[in-house]
């Protein structure tokens, strides 16, 4: 030990001298105690202040994902919006209609897919099921819709923008009814 | 920190030479009851066939204890004054690797408590201002404790060696042999 000259880290955490070893004192370990709930509830309180004073920022404009025949039926493409870094994915469904979702599944975010033919969008993570046609929620764990975007369909190219809600377009179709 | 009156300027000094076998020591040792009644100096005959010598091992309480580096339990620790205290009974896990390691041989596995055992310089003498048993008991003063001038005077023709040799290790300790005057270390080879 004396003249050895490997490298003795090791003493540094089990050290034989008891001077060197760390005392944890009541006080300490109630301070510690402290720092940690403090940290919790400081916590805690930056999730519901985001949540509920910064909501996401909606997209602005019409993004261009792809051409119609790259897409084919049943298929779906990943995509992300220039600026953000949300993964969304892009549904051609059976029907020839186009929905679009944000990938991370309400649940615990894992990464969800289009189950072809069955209409239905599946996380593996827990089983969540979504519905492909509107993101509801059919079964599992995931406590909100997935977030949708509208797909916009220009000849040949396909577009997303913000979705608004059903109850949103129709209240709008309302008014201009008016 | 726990206050103590632990004497810094007094020293262990062992004389091997003076050793007479005697084993007043073991018994003053072993009357003490921090150690359940048993000696924790040890009185070895060097080879009993042809002489009569005796020699005495305490603990030389290393600079950096063997003992205590090997021990897997963190069981053996070394305090402020450089006192290598024994096994803290808690933790002791009886694996005898200290007592394989000690290049002194002086910690002992007592079986009957599963538990290794080694002597910590009557600590609860010496913090209290006092001397170890032993030393003050042993008639020849093979064993003596006090400061460097008190032996300087009492032994002119000795010095007091701290650095021993074993093959390519060195072991500084706390505790000092006395031997012949103007010797800087012990080769035990
Ligand atoms: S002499 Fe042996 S028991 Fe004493 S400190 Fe050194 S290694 Fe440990
Ligand atoms: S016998 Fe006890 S004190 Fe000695 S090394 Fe094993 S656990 Fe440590
Ligand atoms: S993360 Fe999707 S169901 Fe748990």
């Amino acid at each position: 030990m004396a003249t050895d000259k490997k490298d003795n880290h090791w003493k540094e955490d089990f050290p034989v001298y008891q001077l060197e070893s760390t005392q944890v004192s009541r006080r300490d370990f109630a301070k510690f105690l402290c720092l940690v709930s403090g940290g919790l509830a400081v916590g805690s309180g930056y999730v519901a202040i985001k949540a509920n004073f910064f909501p996401p920022e909606k997209i602005a404009g019409e993004h261009f994902v792809c051409k119609k025949y790259e897409l084919p039926v049943g298929g779906t493409r990943s995509f992300v919006i220039a600026g953000s870094t949300i993964p969304y994915i892009l549904i051609r469904m059976e029907n020839n209609e186009f929905r679009a979702y944000e990938q991370k599944c309400t649940h615990l975010s894992c990464a969800v897919f289009y189950k072809p033919g069955s209409g239905k969008i599946e996380c593996p993570c827990h089983n969540g099921l979504f519905d492909a046609f509107t993101g509801e929620v059919l079964a599992g764990p995931p406590p909100r819709p997935l977030p949708r975007l509208e797909v916009v369909i220009k000849g040949e190219e396909i577009f997303v923008k913000d979705f608004k809600s059903d109850k949103e377009n129709s209240e709008r179709s309302n008014h201009s009814a008016t | 920190m726990p206050v103590t009156n632990y004497r810094t300027d007094q020293e262990f000094f062992v004389d091997m030479q003076r050793c007479i076998g005697c084993k007043a020591c073991e018994m003053a040792c072993s009357e003490c009851e921090t150690n359940g009644h048993e000696s924790m100096i040890h009185v070895n005959y060097i080879d009993r066939a042809v002489t009569v010598q005796t020699t005495v091992q305490v603990c030389m309480h290393c600079d950096d204890p063997v003992c205590a580096n090997v021990c897997p339990a963190d069981a053996i620790t070394k305090d402020e004054f450089g006192v290598v205290h024994t096994a803290n009974t808690a933790r002791c896990i009886g694996c005898s690797n200290c007592v394989m390691a000690c290049p002194f041989g002086v910690p002992q596995k007592k079986e009957t408590y599963d538990l290794m055992m080694k002597c910590n310089m009557c600590y609860d003498r010496t913090s209290a201002g006092k001397k170890p048993m032993c030393a003050t008991v042993c008639p020849t003063q093979a064993l003596y404790y006090g400061t460097r001038e008190e032996i300087a005077k009492m032994r002119p023709n000795s010095t007091p060696v701290n650095n021993f040799i074993f093959g390519k290790e060195s072991v500084s300790t706390k505790v000092n042999i006395m031997m012949p005057k103007g010797s800087t270390s012990l080769i035990i080879d």
